[in-house]
């Protein structure tokens, strides 16, 4: 092809608009696929839970048109209520214990010593294992008869029976915490370490120099400007544990007594283990309802004073 | 950056401070280390010993008899671990081929309803799968890919696209334009632009972006427990899961330990060989 300078000049004119406008179909080409994806696996089956919520809708069988029975049924189930009930209380005591352990881990692998690169990857590595791996290799650390801990227990005298902690609510959930701790500690000591490392340096210096103890300059430096690093973690760290599911199937098996069902775990059950499969539709509208309005609450939060969390 | 302090030439205090911090790093990397240790440790003892004492690191005999029976469990799991790989690289395949080219046409192009769409797929972000489960499962048994590992890849994949999309997109976007309009000008074709300027800037990026969908892909159980009902199709989490439920009440614990190592081996290997890009996403994720 025989390029004239007219040409020439068409194809710069073209490439010098490109960024903002020409070709701009083929833009739509090169998203459609993922369209197709989200729109199909994605949007219709999440406006699909809203549908199926106002029908009787069994796996095998007939569907029936019922109106908002379901949601009235989920108002007075006291099985769901008491699962949204200890969803939360989950919720609260996980994500207090994952903050009150990732501090300070984020301030240790933040120290300009040596070594720290090491620290940070040995605490973030349980991150990397799945839920599911993790959570019956802790059920093995936690057997009474063959597990490390009441080994460990017995052999330092201090209990004198092997301990069953799965048996009772409390003893139970602490470790369920645990193990969440250990599962998911360093991934918020990443997020709280980006917010240490935004800090100025010259400002912690300043405050130094001006005679600030350390710990003031935590409380009046550090903590204020880690606000946004905070809220996310803190939001990341509640929705997730809204969605708990895996730690309370393997490790507590819902017990004792189906005082550990978390909120996905009632959905589960409501629509693949008695396959009403329009209940727990109203059951996972419900949740998500309740779930993107508190991360809505809490991002509108973060955003209301961006430049300070800088 | 920040300079390096040496223990020496500093005030004792100060030294004293640093051997105590030194020394709860230490004590808090057992915490984090020792359960995987154990685990891997005991996965090599022979039965009597890791019940005698599950504790020592190191047996008296190195036995493989806990894989042995692995081999037993189920379909064998080998056949689970196979279902695993296949699952992960179909969704690391698929995400990327659909992630890529749509962070490009978010990126590079301007198009009527471009920020809507955008504000949309990052919408979903936020609204969790677990809620989708119902009717999803519905659709696949509608396109005949329940119990199927196909159907599981197209799931996965769905659920890696928004953040596989903004992670491309924010890659492209750091490519300057004039680097563009120079191979443009050069008469380079769309796709030669993709292919030879593009992809090779973006690299990082897609390694990130895979390294998520092995990750989410190869650890996921919700979906897969709810999803797959035919005992060879099963991926390891279902697997470890079958065998911590014991059979006849009783547990084979050496077979679940060789189980969990098969299982974590994989995530651990790619997380310290790609540690870089695993954080760059995790930080690129959670302060948009």
């Amino acid at each position: 092809m025989v390029s004239t300078p007219k040409r020439e000049q068409a194809r710069a004119a073209r490439a010098e608009a490109a960024d903002r406008e020409p070709h701009g179909w083929l833009g739509l080409v090169f998203i459609a696929p993922s369209m197709v994806f989200i729109g199909g696996l994605f949007v219709i089956p999440l406006v699909m839970t809203a549908w199926m919520s106002f029908y009787h809708w069994p796996l095998l069988g007939r569907r029936k048109f019922i109106g908002l029975d379901n949601y009235a049924e989920l108002l007075g189930d006291t099985q769901l209520w008491q699962s949204l009930g200890f969803t939360l209380l989950y919720t609260v005591l996980v994500t207090a214990a994952i903050l009150v352990v990732a501090f300070p881990l984020a301030l240790l692998v933040d120290r300009p010593l040596r070594n720290t690169g090491i620290f940070r990857t040995i605490y973030f590595m349980p991150v990397v294992i799945g839920f599911g791996a993790a959570s019956t290799l802790w059920m093995w650390l936690l057997n009474p008869d063959s597990g490390v801990f009441s080994r460990l227990l017995l052999g330092l005298g201090i209990v004198d029976a092997a301990p069953r902690p799965l048996e009772s609510f409390w003893p139970a959930l602490a470790v369920v915490i645990l193990m969440v701790v250990w599962k998911t500690a360093g991934f918020t000591m990443v997020i709280l370490l980006t917010g240490l490392q935004s800090i100025p340096q010259e400002i912690a210096e300043a405050a130094k120099i001006d005679g600030a103890n350390a710990f003031s300059r935590f409380r009046r430096i550090t903590l204020p400007l880690m606000r946004n690093a905070l809220l996310l973690a803190l939001v990341l760290n509640i929705t997730s544990s809204m969605l708990a599911f895996d730690q309370f199937f393997i490790i507590t098996q819902g017990g004792p007594e189906n005082s550990t069902i978390s909120a996905v775990f009632s959905i589960y059950l409501a629509s693949f283990s008695s396959y009403r499969l329009g209940y727990g539709s109203a059951l996972s509208f419900a949740l998500l309802v309740v779930l993107v309005a508190i991360s809505s609450i809490q991002l509108s939060f973060m955003r209301q004073r961006p430049e300070e969390g800088r | 950056m920040r300079k390096l302090t040496t223990l020496h030439g500093r005030p004792a205090s100060e030294r004293l401070g640093d051997a105590a911090l030194l020394l709860i790093s230490l004590l808090l990397a057992i915490f984090f280390l020792m359960p995987i240790v154990w685990s891997v440790a005991n996965s090599f003892k022979p039965a009597a010993e890791a019940l005698a004492n599950p504790v020592a690191l190191f047996s008296k005999a190195f036995s493989l008899e806990n894989y042995r029976r692995l081999e037993d469990v189920g379909a064998g799991w080998y056949v689970y671990a196979a279902n695993s790989v296949l699952i992960a690289l179909g969704t690391i395949v698929l995400t990327v081929l659909i992630a890529v080219p749509a962070g490009y046409g978010f990126a590079k192009f301007r198009f009527p309803g471009q920020s809507l769409i955008f504000v949309v797929v990052m919408a979903t972000m936020m609204i969790p799968f677990q809620s989708i489960l119902t009717p999803l499962f519905l659709i696949l048994k509608f396109l005949g890919l329940q119990n199927n590992l196909f159907g599981l890849v197209l799931v996965y994949t769905t659920f890696q696209l928004p953040f596989s999309i903004f992670m491309m997109r924010n890659s492209f976007d750091a490519i300057p334009s004039a680097l563009i309009e120079a191979a443009r000008i050069d008469g380079a074709s769309q796709w030669a632009l993709l292919r030879r300027i593009m992809m090779p800037l973006a690299l990082p990026g897609v390694a990130t972006v895979a390294m998520f969908a092995f990750l989410n892909s190869w650890n996921e159980f919700l979906a897969a427990l709810i999803f797959l009902s035919d005992q060879n199709k099963f991926t390891l989490p279902i697997m470890l899961v079958n065998v911590s439920s014991g059979i006849y009440g009783i547990i084979d614990w050496g077979a679940l330990q060789a189980g969990i190592t098969v299982t974590m081996f994989p995530c651990i290997v790619l997380f310290l060989a790609l540690q870089r890009y695993y954080v760059r996403g995790l930080t690129a994720g959670a302060v948009k």
